[in-house]
């Protein structure tokens, strides 16, 4: 798709024209993030991190396939075979700690990417596609980087990959024979290591594919923005390219930025030391807690302590963990409000904060020992999260008066679009 | 659909956890469980200084030495160091014919294996061998200290004052001046063991190893006090396992350097496309 | 005065013309060859981390004791991960190695040149054919020693005289000589 205003690729040089008639593939670029795709002219900083996300999955690719070459997956000499990487392999440290915090940059960059789709309800119709996809590259991504995890064979690798198999024998009947074939094995072991890193190999690249699918359903509607208005003439948007490009490149600084300064002066900080003990599966550490990235949901996960009805606390708390992503695949259809963004939203943008923290509450508990009050606190606030996507969100959208949206992007950047002196007044709820 | 389930999901995750959460109410407030002793009595390690903290923070390469000795004449009795080579010592900045002398001369030997007699015999360490493994028969598990201060909250900060903590036990009190033993009678520690309040349990089994000022002779003139010594192999433990931290960081600058005009640029840049669009 | 206003002006405003233009050029050029030299350094790591790592590089160099090798037989050794000849000349040898017309030879050198003088019996070599790297025989006991009794690669037919220097076959150099000592009459120091 395109507006009928997008530029059309016509090469200047003769070798990118005799590429571009035989293989396409130049003109699929321009029309993809250069010139020949308009965008919103008035997308904030909010929309800097989907390109963001994608430069973190590059890096972790890059770094990964690296570190791919002097690792050994095998029980008896992975731990070794890492620290031979920090000590021994030429600028292995640097390669290892850009590998370890990338996956936590990839983490911050995607959480903030999906929080900005919540505030803007990105979800809605016609983008619910772009969304559903998104939320599978989010699974693919934990995936992924739990496995990773576990691949440097220390306390936390060996104690993770126990607990999180451990998740799947709370299922009835079938949850231990699941577990063992999970592991292929009745502990963590060599079978799951090697199992672990081909998997963590493998994933990236189909994380790749569904990038290329969300960014293909993106170009159907093209981008949202932050009014919620949909483009409606070619003064709302710019080309991608130089717009956005320069843009992206300035916000890619300030990204690399943080990064470096974790990797080269606090390259350990969102790590945790018993890491650095190599795996031993007779003594559990006193206090085990995974990646900070997925402390909400293990927050959530902790937050059941008693059986309800006939369910065990086990299968509730995995439950609940599971739902609390898979609530998201439901959004689009929970939200019914015709107005997108939360800036016309009153009542929803109260909310909306409340969850933010609500979620770092979350955080902060899950990363907490397993004693109160942490474990109240987190359990009003898995409440809140359960009953702010699939109760609060369905109420608010249908009692809420939204504040009354501008004519038109051009309008809302510029004060005034002489064609809405042609339309009539937009009504506050389309 | 969605709209109907969707809110009864909802509320039954939210009354389950209601459930949860009275239950574990009504358990704090019938059985609320005891502080432990650990809880109360375990502190946190000693704010002491060191010439690597910070980003500007580089390696004192005389400490470092220092620090090897006491680990040489101390430490290696019952602990391994089992991920650093010999070779790796130039850093400290010993010469190859010193590393060599040190591989040469270290207590443990280098094992080998004759696969056409099965004889396992040994044979002086070279500069490419690791430190040799340690065999400890006594009580507990000493740890490989290769990378203690990494695998340790508070790093050399913790390992000092472990080193610095032992005290006896009888009449300890906390900050807040309760008496240990006076509170928790069943925490007395077991024969065996030693009390330190830097230990995560208070009770290791590794019994207080710098005890005495002048235990170790220093080379280099240092007073080799009890408290120097803890800061000196502190610091060379937290060289063993972080041994690039000084390239690190010397990286960094210039690339935090490079990064911040490239940013500056790319904003500039952006700026100016931008400028006929606001 | 107005007219550095309006320089001014044009640069803000980006007007199509004169000096503003070219220092929004030279900005935007001077950022996107940023990002080139930071990507291009990004991948001085990323090359090197393949280069020999420290503990390969910390070759222990290989002691070896000689004495068991009585004239005219040879042991194999170990340095770097590949075989080493270690070879006893018998006088018949030394003679035959001395006899050839070094001008002949493809790669011209005397057996004094490749061994330690006062060792001229003791040729030390690396066993890995110059031609594409296959272990030659001849060092073994009972293995075929080639037309100039020396070393013969099955691989591809290289043949070796008693020196060690190629004779015959696609292979281009002599057989390498590693850097080498005697610590005694006994003991030979590789590396």
């Amino acid at each position: 798709m395109s507006f009928p205003w997008a530029n059309e690729y016509k090469p200047t040089n003769p070798l990118m024209q005799w590429v571009d008639e035989r293989l396409p593939l130049p003109r699929f670029v321009y029309n993809a993030v250069g010139a020949g795709y308009p965008v919103p002219r008035n997308l904030n900083y909010m929309w800097n991190f989907g390109v963001l996300a994608g430069f973190a999955l590059v890096l972790q690719i890059v770094t990964g396939v690296v570190l791919a070459m002097h690792y050994a997956a095998n029980d008896k000499v992975a731990f070794d075979s890492v620290e031979h990487i920090m000590r021994d392999v030429n600028w292995g440290w640097m390669l290892r700690y850009a590998h370890a915090n990338g996956a936590s940059m990839f983490f911050i960059v995607v959480y903030t990417h999906i929080f900005r789709g919540f505030f803007y309800s990105s979800y809605k119709a016609p983008r619910e596609m772009i969304w559903l996809l998104g939320v599978v590259i989010f699974l693919l991504m934990m995936a992924t980087a739990f496995m990773g995890y576990v691949l440097p064979w220390g306390q936390m690798s060996f104690w993770g990959a126990k607990v999180i198999t451990g998740l799947f024998s709370a299922i009835p009947l079938v949850g231990t024979p699941l577990q063992e074939w999970l592991l292929g094995g009745f502990a963590p072991d060599n079978a799951a290591l090697n199992r672990f890193f081909s998997l963590h190999f493998l994933l990236p690249f189909v994380i790749l594919g569904v990038i290329i699918l969300h960014v293909w359903a993106l170009h159907i509607p093209g981008s949202s923005n932050p009014t919620g208005v949909e483009v409606k003439q070619e003064s709302d948007t710019v080309p991608f390219h130089p717009y956005y490009t320069a843009k992206d490149g300035f916000g890619l600084g300030i990204f690399l930025l943080v990064y470096c300064a974790l990797v080269f002066f606090a390259p350990n900080l969102l790590g945790h030391p018993d890491n650095y003990i190599p795996a031993n599966p007779l003594s559990t550490p006193a206090h085990i807690v995974p990646e900070w990235y997925f402390w909400p949901f293990y927050a959530i996960l902790r937050a059941f302590t008693s059986d309800f009805l006939f369910i065990p606390a086990k299968l509730m708390g995995v439950l609940a963990m599971f739902s609390a992503i898979l609530v998201w695949f439901f959004l689009p259809w929970l939200d019914t409000s015709p107005v997108r963004s939360g800036h016309y939203r009153p009542l929803f943008r109260k909310f909306f904060y409340l969850l933010v923290v609500d979620v770092l509450v979350l955080g902060y508990c899950g990363g907490a020992p397993a004693e109160e009050p942490y474990v109240m606190i987190s359990q009003i606030a898995s409440m809140y999260y359960f009953l702010h996507f699939l109760v609060i969100l369905p109420v608010v959208s249908s009692i809420e008066t939204p504040a009354p949206l501008p004519f038109s992007i051009t309008e809302a950047v510029l004060g005034k679009d002489e064609h809405a002196t042609l339309a009539p007044a937009t009504p506050a709820v389309a | 659909m969605v709209r109907l389930f969707g809110p009864l999901v909802g509320l039954f995750f939210a009354v389950a956890l209601l459930w949860s959460f009275g239950n574990g109410a009504y358990n704090a407030a019938t059985q609320p469980t005891p502080p432990s002793a650990e809880k109360l009595f375990h502190m946190h390690p000693k704010e002491v200084k060191f010439s690597f903290d910070g980003p500007f923070g580089t390696f004192d390469k005389a400490q470092l030495q220092r620090g090897f000795k006491v680990y040489q004449e101390v430490c290696s009795n019952c602990h391994s160091l089992k991920q650093v080579a010999f070779r790796d010592l130039t850093a400290l900045g010993y010469n190859e014919a010193e590393v060599k002398a040190i591989a040469k001369n270290w207590g443990n030997k280098a094992q080998t294996f004759d696969p056409k007699t099965g004889d396992r015999g040994d044979r002086p360490n070279l500069p490419s061998d690791h430190f040799p493994p340690v065999y400890y028969a006594g009580q507990g598990v000493p740890p490989d200290l290769s990378l203690i201060a990494k695998s340790r909250h508070g790093g050399a900060q913790y390992i000092h004052s472990l080193l610095t903590g032992y005290v006896d036990q009888a009449g300890y009190k906390n900050e807040e001046g309760v008496e240990l033993l006076k509170k928790f009678p069943d925490a007395k520690t077991p024969d065996g063991l030693y009390f330190n309040p830097y230990f995560a349990n208070l009770n290791l089994a590794m019994p207080a190893p710098l005890v005495s000022d002048g235990q170790v002779a220093y080379n280099d003139g240092t007073q080799s006090t009890v408290d120097q010594m803890a800061m000196d192999v502190s610091a060379f433990l937290t060289w063993t396992a972080e041994p690039k931290l000084d390239k690190r960081k010397q990286t960094g600058w210039p690339v935090l350097g490079f990064l911040l005009a490239a940013t500056v640029l790319a904003f500039l840049a952006k700026r100016n496309v931008w400028a006929d669009k606001h | 005065m107005a007219e550095q206003a309006s320089i001014a002006e044009a640069t803000m405003t980006g007007a199509n013309n004169g000096e503003g233009v070219r220092r929004r050029d030279f900005i935007n050029i001077a950022a996107v060859s940023f990002a080139g030299v930071g990507g291009l350094a990004a991948l001085y790591p990323l090359i090197s981390q393949m280069a020999p790592s420290a503990d390969v590089l910390a070759e222990s160099s290989t002691e070896i004791d000689i004495s068991a090798i009585a004239p005219g037989q040879a042991i194999k050794a170990v340095w770097r991960k590949q075989p080493v000849f270690i070879r006893n000349l018998t006088p018949e040898e030394i003679k035959a190695a001395d006899g050839v017309d070094v001008a002949s030879l493809r790669d011209p050198q005397t057996l004094e040149q490749r061994t330690t003088a006062g060792k001229t019996n003791w040729l030390i070599t690396m066993g890995v054919c110059t031609h594409l790297g296959c272990v030659p025989l001849g060092a073994g006991e009972g293995e075929v020693k080639g037309e100039f009794g020396g070393y013969f690669c099955p691989c591809h037919g290289s043949v070796y005289d008693t020196a060690a220097r190629i004779r015959k076959g696609p292979a281009p150099k002599n057989l390498e000589v590693p850097p080498h000592e005697f610590s005694s009459d006994t003991v030979v120091k590789i590396g």
